[in-house]
């Protein structure tokens, strides 16, 4: 039963993981006074992408051709962990938030590879940078799991999510998640998902020469990976106390308040990109120190219990 | 594990028969390795000389780890020390061997000087040279000799495990070294040194102050990030595990450095915790770390270069050394469901148990501790891109890549053992965290009887009832699953049809090797990111031929190596001086030299008389 559940999630998860990033786009240009494509897009070029032909570098080895499923299996992994509808529903037993920001790194270490596997210098670049951003966040990320940990006295992500009220420690916590999540998603002021120039590109820099299905894949992966990212900050800033009572009307308001709080990450994220230029590369360390320091604030929070 | 002891030599507890394992682990597979690599290197008469010297390196190690006596273990340790030096030297046609040989034993004799005078000061309220004596006699010592003891071992066994800024011999010393003896080198001999730590702070003295703990931590912190961001400019693939090795020593030294907190905070639980996810790290190094260098090694044996920005494009040629690297770097990354992930998740948890167990300032030491961390695994992950990335994938950089060839079959088992070590220490964290609790118990006398530390044979789970987990296992079976539902996704919905083409080059139709990103490229934001502790330097060089015209023009780009520059160089100078101005008492006059000796036989007398 508890398999089936786990199953379901993860199937839904996949499912509505790629309407994030249509919103985002939808609500961006909204507030540019534009149409803007369909909230459906991303399926429509997920299709397209996966119907279409592909075209390989004679230079590449097994490794890039092994990425795509490296990646996807990586996020989905992740997306196990997290619990969604109901609080225990998840492979806690796999593993914690630790173990989940090791598992993404799994998939971004074969995406850097094969950034270079090509040979083509926008693939290093954006490999080199990707491992550069990367690296940076991960302090936060683990001083943010860190805080987290004082407050509810365990790493798992389904512990502190029923805390019912929001304190100061996880508000602070949460916004430097949401930091290091801009980061995490190739997202302005980090990096610009919507343009291949040289000068800022970085997630499109390393999968530039992946078509087709490979690319589908690639997509798909990064669009879960968007997921978790930002549910984890919806879970940390909108704590709620959930009954464990299984009923429908139960589940179906769980289910609203699920979406609802992504929701509010994404638009959150959707403004912050139309209101931030993208930075220089070497300004990112500033505004990933900036994360790092937050997360300080939100132990020394966690540790005077406010 | 029995303790058969041989009276008054040797001992084996736990923890003596751990490090004898880890010395197997390593040494057997760059023993079989060292059959193929030493192959038309040098003469026959030669490479019978690197076996006897390799034998006799190996039986000090075990010695080392094995004995119950100091002055044995000492006269075992400089064996050691002397044996890995000539190994060092071994390569005699090369200036730079015998550079980082002279660099090697001038550091070693330091730390063991350092490790005499502590073994002095112990003997003289031991009056014995017996670990048993030593361990009941401390009991006694008062406080400040056990802190200057501890400062003492810390210097000198820190020399020999290369924490910083202690490590200056070893970025020179282990790349010199033939690789399967850098791999033993790396993966076994400084962590002797952590041996010695561990048998003679934890076990002998026993910690009672606080701040010992607290210094180790420190250091290895220190260790951790200057290892890896060194490592990261580095362009020598063997110097870069070098490096690298600073880096997983400092990551070992976090988890003994815990344990020494919380064995004097009274934690036993956390202190036996953290020891495991240090000998866990400890031995999962010792794998890791030996691998890389035997693919290294490999790398160096089919190109003759080491030079990262020469290679390239080796996985074709070298498809098992690079799948053999390739496990190393993922392992060494820290990635699931390898062996280095179970260690620094362990490591990353006791930071996190530990912070419940102490109260202010000492929580957000330790936060932002576990935050250094990660950045360290962070790190560490973008330096083995570049090492992998760089050297095995793209196009070749030079003729050597080019022609290069998979190396023979003894080679490759020596690689393909420690590779699978990789998988199975990933797989089977539960019955080693089980083990290692044994042993860390012995080191720290716990008794571990009634902790737990895992669910069953498949899932972590420090301090049950805390509600975290962690199953290799499961893990490397989910992501399977994903692999393969991905993969067969990929191979029959629809038509599937795949191009072969050439890489983007945007046009210029001239693709080649000079095309792709080189390693000092790659490596660049983080150059100048970390440019307040690098201090990057360029020359440049313009030859014109003309005011208008330039011919050619010459880029450099350095980092300045900041230990060696501001503490060494200057250290170096001053013992020069001081001599050059010793030099005036020596003016070749034969009497007084008489006088001399006269003027120090009535001091003696003297000095026997009064005291």
């Amino acid at each position: 039963m508890k398999i089936l559940i786990i199953l379901l999630q993860t199937a839904f998860f996949i499912g509505t993981a790629p309407i994030l990033s249509g919103l985002i786009t939808k609500v961006k240009n909204n507030i540019r006074m534009r149409k803007g494509p369909s909230v459906l897009q991303p399926y429509y070029n997920l299709a397209k992408l996966f119907s279409k032909g592909e075209v390989v570098s004679d230079t590449a080895s097994w490794i890039f051709r092994a990425t795509p499923f490296m990646v996807i299996s990586s996020s989905l992994a992740a997306a196990m962990l997290i619990p969604i509808l109901v609080p225990s529903g998840s492979m806690y037993h796999m593993g914690d938030f630790l173990a989940l920001i090791f598992i993404l790194t799994l998939g971004r270490f074969f995406l850097a590879l094969s950034g270079l596997d090509t040979g083509s210098s926008f693939g290093g670049m954006g490999s080199s940078r990707e491992m550069f951003i990367s690296s940076l966040a991960e302090p936060a990320a683990c001083l943010v799991i860190f805080s987290l940990y004082l407050q509810f006295g365990a790493t798992n992500i389904s512990a502190f999510g029923g805390a019912g009220r929001l304190s100061v420690a996880s508000l602070v916590a949460g916004i430097a998640l949401f930091l290091v999540t801009i980061a995490e998603t190739s997202r302005i002021p980090v990096d610009n998902q919507e343009t291949h120039l040289e000068l800022t590109m970085t997630h499109e820099a390393m999968v530039l020469e992946y078509s087709g299905r490979s690319l589908a894949m690639l997509e798909m992966a990064s669009y879960i990976k968007q997921m978790i990212w930002f549910f984890l900050v919806a879970q940390i800033m909108f704590p709620v106390a959930m009954p464990a009572s299984g009923d429908i009307a139960q589940l179906a308001f769980r289910t609203l308040w699920y979406f609802a709080r992504i929701l509010i990450i994404a638009a959150a994220v959707a403004l912050v990109e139309i209101s931030l230029a993208k930075m220089r590369l070497f300004r990112v360390a500033d505004f990933l120190g900036f994360a790092f320091v937050l997360s300080i604030v939100a132990t020394v929070c966690a540790i005077l219990g406010v | 594990m029995g303790h058969f002891n041989i009276p008054g030599l040797f001992l084996f507890d736990p923890l003596s028969l751990f490090f004898l394992s880890v010395i197997a682990l390593v040494s057997a597979p760059s023993a079989v390795y060292s059959i193929g690599y030493l192959k038309g290197e040098s003469s026959k008469r030669k490479i019978g000389l690197a076996r006897l010297l390799l034998a006799i390196f190996l039986a000090s190690m075990a010695l080392v780890v094995s004995v119950k006596n100091v002055f044995i273990f000492l006269v075992a340790w400089e064996i050691m020390s002397l044996v890995s030096y000539f190994l060092v030297v071994f390569d005699t046609t090369h200036e730079k061997s015998i550079r980082a040989g002279m660099i090697y034993i001038v550091m070693t004799h330091i730390g063991t000087a350092f490790l005499v005078a502590a073994f002095a000061l112990m003997y003289k309220y031991a009056h014995s040279f017996d670990f048993t004596a030593i361990k009941s006699a401390s009991l006694t010592m008062p406080a400040q000799i056990r802190n200057a003891i501890f400062l003492l071992l810390l210097v000198g066994f820190g020399t020999k495990a290369g924490i910083v800024p202690l490590h200056i011999w070893l970025p020179y010393a282990h790349p010199q070294a033939p690789s399967h003896i850098s791999s033993i080198m790396s993966g076994v001999m400084i962590k002797t040194a952590i041996y010695g730590m561990i048998r003679f702070i934890l076990f002998i003295l026993g910690v009672d102050s606080c701040w010992w703990g607290v210094l180790v931590l420190t250091i290895a912190l220190t260790s951790c990030l200057v290892g890896i961001i060194y490592a990261l400019m580095d362009k020598d693939l063997k110097r870069l595990l070098a490096y690298s090795s600073i880096e997983n020593i400092g990551v070992i030294l976090l988890g003994v450095g815990l344990s020494m907190f919380f064995a004097s905070i009274k934690m036993p639980y956390l202190a036996v915790f953290s020891l495991i996810a240090g000998l866990y790290h400890l031995i999962n190094h010792a794998i890791f770390k030996g691998l890389l260098f035997l693919c290294a090694g490999s790398v160096y044996k089919a190109t003759g270069t080491r030079d990262i920005e020469k290679l390239g494009g080796l996985i074709k040629n070298m498809p098992q050394t690079s799948a053999c690297f390739l496990l190393g770097a993922m392992a060494i990354s820290a990635l699931p469901p390898l062996n280095g992930f179970v260690s620094e998740w362990l490591t990353l948890q006791a930071f996190f148990l530990g912070a419940s167990a102490v109260t202010g300032p000492a929580r957000l030491f330790l936060g932002i501790s576990a935050g250094l961390l990660a950045l360290t695994g962070g790190l560490a992950a973008a330096c083995f891109v570049k090492a992998f990335g760089v050297t095995f994938l793209a196009l070749p950089r030079s003729r050597f890549a080019e022609n290069a060839k998979e190396v023979p079959l003894s080679m490759r088992a020596g690689m393909f053992f420690l590779a699978a070590m990789t998988v199975i220490f990933g797989l089977a964290a539960s019955p080693i965290v089980r083990t290692l609790a044994k042993v860390a118990g012995s080191a720290t006398g716990i008794d571990v009887g009634k902790m737990a530390f895992c669910v069953n044979n498949f899932m972590l789970s420090p301090q049950p009832g805390r509600g975290i987990y962690l199953s290799t296992p499961l893990l490397c079976l989910i992501l399977a699953a994903f692999g393969l539902v991905g993969f067969a996704a990929y191979m029959l919905i629809g038509r599937r049809k795949a191009v072969i083409c050439k890489t983007w080059d945007c046009g210029y139709y001239k693709f080649g090797s000079r095309n792709e990103y080189t390693a000092t490229a790659f490596s660049k934001p983080f150059r100048i990111a970390f440019s307040f502790f690098l201090l990057p330097y360029r020359k440049t060089q313009k030859i014109r031929e003309s005011f208008y015209h330039i011919r050619s023009f010459e880029y450099e780009t350095h980092t300045t190596k900041v230990f060696k520059k501001y503490i060494y160089e200057p250290a170096i100078a001053l013992v020069f001086r001081s001599a050059r101005s010793m030099k005036r008492i020596q003016p070749g006059s034969i009497h007084l030299y008489l006088s001399y000796i006269f003027v120090t036989m009535l001091l003696l007398i003297i000095f026997m008389h009064k005291f």
